[in-house]
């Protein structure tokens, strides 16, 4: 199966990536491809087939107490910002 | 004991000449900075070193030897971890230019138990970014190279894990292993590498690339080495929600067991010609070798593995495209100048992240877009329950199996880039032990008859029962004698 240039652009969109025409093109080839690949999976009959959601068996990964535990200092959660302002990330403006 | 003569030594052997003060941690973490300086020009399996952390670790550690004190085996063994696992005030990039400059805030778990039971990190090893890969390629710091041949790739995605463990300049390594990540470079470079149970070893502070399938392990010289390493970061996290609280037994205690008695189950669909025949041709001496000892051979059928990989090329991208949300450019990593909100995201998600995980984005946010996730990704789990199912039966009339774990030996750089779908199939056959969450390693099988590049044997076995995948792979260290080194970097 082979995917248009425009669900390309539109996944991408969904992705919040930016792609350069020509990595739109290469892309569009590639995941062809691979969807091509994957479609074999079709030959399987899974009806009555439950998804596998969880890779361990209920109640080997008990719930913890819901109690607040100590989190970052504010100083070390910022201290990567590329941007900020006091003690919030600062991004650019989003209401005009 | 000499230096350097002892970086040739087990980490085992390392342990207890520090115990016996044969040796100092110091004179070994030094031993080994000097190693890497010597060879990692060349092979680049390290994207930082920590020397002087390093060297006030080792100090540290022997100031407790003097006082007999030690925290552990392991108090002053020089070890080293994949870029992926977040060390609080070291950089930590994921083997990408979006987190270039990173600096986590805090440990994850897996380091903070190997800094309480004394081990000295020397540095952060080469991978391929965000994990995807299987040759070390895909690394936006360029690739590591593999130390029996520096023509060809270590394979991936932990390959400066094992490339780093193989060239003696490291007593053991953490990686991590969502299709093969561990146990691929662990084959292609002759040395051990460990995935265990999903659930077995904490997930917390790892940078996440496919959650439901990534997990921690060990890659080391011997199995002993990596039973130890495995026992040392092993058992329940309150941090990590998928952390089994199952106990962890002493993965040295049966270690010397030997093969007799065992069922080894061998999978008709690995061994039908999909490997190349110097690679089939080793792991049928292995089997050969395990009957010898005492094992039983036993047919099993794991119809669905052929599904594996395109099971993994849905469910892996799927989640990787939802964790690789987080790198916006707001908080940490890499901020391209924009405008716009908008503009921002996509300028640095464009600059920031390489081929691979874009493409990998595009593929996830597909499979789970409208109109596509029961087709995709409801399927691909689907699929994921009948490769468990196949494995659950085998393992009624087998206590393991085993097969190759590559394909191939050790390909040539470049020699798979620009197909992105012969790249995938590198993993054929270690993809379906992490859709079932068994547990896995690799263990060397000797070398190619033509090319006298190693092979690594593949065992996987029930869950949480990483003893018994030991116990037979150091039934075969032994049988073969101790690995060859390589022999490409002096």
């Amino acid at each position: 199966m082979a995917l248009s240039p425009d669900e390309v652009r539109r996944i991408a969109a969904l992705a919040k990536l930016r792609l350069s025409p020509e990595e739109e093109t290469r892309l569009a080839g590639e995941l062809s491809a691979i969807l091509d690949y994957v479609r074999q999976l079709e030959e399987l009959d899974v009806s009555g087939v439950e998804p596998m959601t969880h890779a361990l068996a209920a109640g080997e990964t008990p719930f913890r107490e819901d109690a607040a535990l100590p989190c970052l200092p504010p100083e070390e959660a910022l201290a990567n910002a590329p941007a900020r302002a006091g003690t919030c990330f600062q991004v650019p403006r989003i209401i005009e | 004991m000499s230096l350097p003569g002892i970086l040739d030594r087990s980490l085992t052997d390392l342990c207890r000449a520090l115990e016996e003060r044969e040796v100092s941690s110091e004179e070994i973490t030094v031993a080994s900075l000097a190693r890497i300086e010597a060879t990692d020009g060349r092979l680049h399996a390290f994207l930082r070193v920590a020397p002087e952390r390093a060297v006030a670790e080792a100090r540290a550690s022997d100031a407790r030897r003097a006082r007999g004190e030690p925290r552990s085996r392991l108090d002053g063994v020089p070890i080293a971890l994949k870029d992926i696992f977040l060390t609080k005030g070291l950089e930590t990039t994921c083997g990408s230019r979006i987190l270039e400059g990173f600096v986590p805030p805090f440990d994850a778990t897996v380091v903070e138990r190997l800094s309480a039971a004394g081990a000295v990190l020397l540095g952060k090893l080469n991978m391929d970014e965000f994990a995807m890969g299987s040759s070390n390629e895909n690394s936006a710091f360029g690739p590591c190279r593999n130390p029996w041949d520096l023509e060809r790739t270590p394979g991936g995605s932990s390959g400066g894990s094992a490339a780093s463990v193989a060239a003696r300049q490291v007593f053991g390594a953490f990686g991590t292993d969502t299709g093969g990540s561990i146990r691929q470079p662990a084959s292609l470079c002759g040395v051990v590498g460990v995935k265990p149970t999903y659930g077995r070893v904490s997930r917390y502070g790892v940078i996440a690339f496919a959650s439901s399938l990534d997990q921690v392990g060990p890659i080391a010289r011997t199995v002993p080495d990596a039973a130890a390493l495995l026992g040392a970061v092993a058992g329940h996290d309150p941090r990590d929600q998928t952390s089994s609280t199952l106990p962890v037994p002493d993965y040295l205690a049966g270690l010397e067991g030997g093969a007799r008695g065992l069922r080894i189950g061998v999978p008709r669909e690995w061994l039908q010609g999909g490997s190349e025949a110097g690679v089939e041709r080793r792991v049928r001496e292995a089997l050969a070798a395990y009957e010898a000892m005492g094992a039983t051979l036993v047919d099993v059928e794991l119809p669905h593995s052929k599904y594996g990989v395109a099971a993994y090329y849905l469910v892996a991208p799927a989640e990787a495209s939802s964790n690789l949300a987080r790198y916006d450019g707001v908080r940490f990593g890499l901020r391209a100048p924009a405008r716009t909100l908008g503009d921002m995201y996509g300028e640095t998600r464009d600059r920031g992240f390489g081929a691979e995980p874009k493409r990998r984005i595009m593929l996830g946010t597909y499979a789970l877009s409208a109109g596509y996730y029961d087709a995709y990704y409801l399927r691909a789990q689907k699929v994921r329950t009948l490769v468990r199912r196949d494995f659950d039966r085998a393992f009624e009339r087998c206590d393991l199996v085993a097969g190759p774990v590559s394909p191939t030996v050790a390909f040539r750089l470049g020699e798979k880039v620009a197909d992105p779908l012969q790249m995938y199939l590198a993993d054929v056959f270690t993809i379906s032990c992490n859709l079932a969450a068994l547990p896995g390693l690799s263990v060397p099988a000797g070398l190619h008859p033509e090319s006298g590049l190693p092979i690594g044997l593949q065992l996987v076995g029930r869950p949480f029962d990483e003893s018994t995948l030991l116990r037979a792979a150091r039934a075969l260290e032994r049988e073969m004698g101790p690995a060859p080194a390589p022999g490409a970097i002096g």
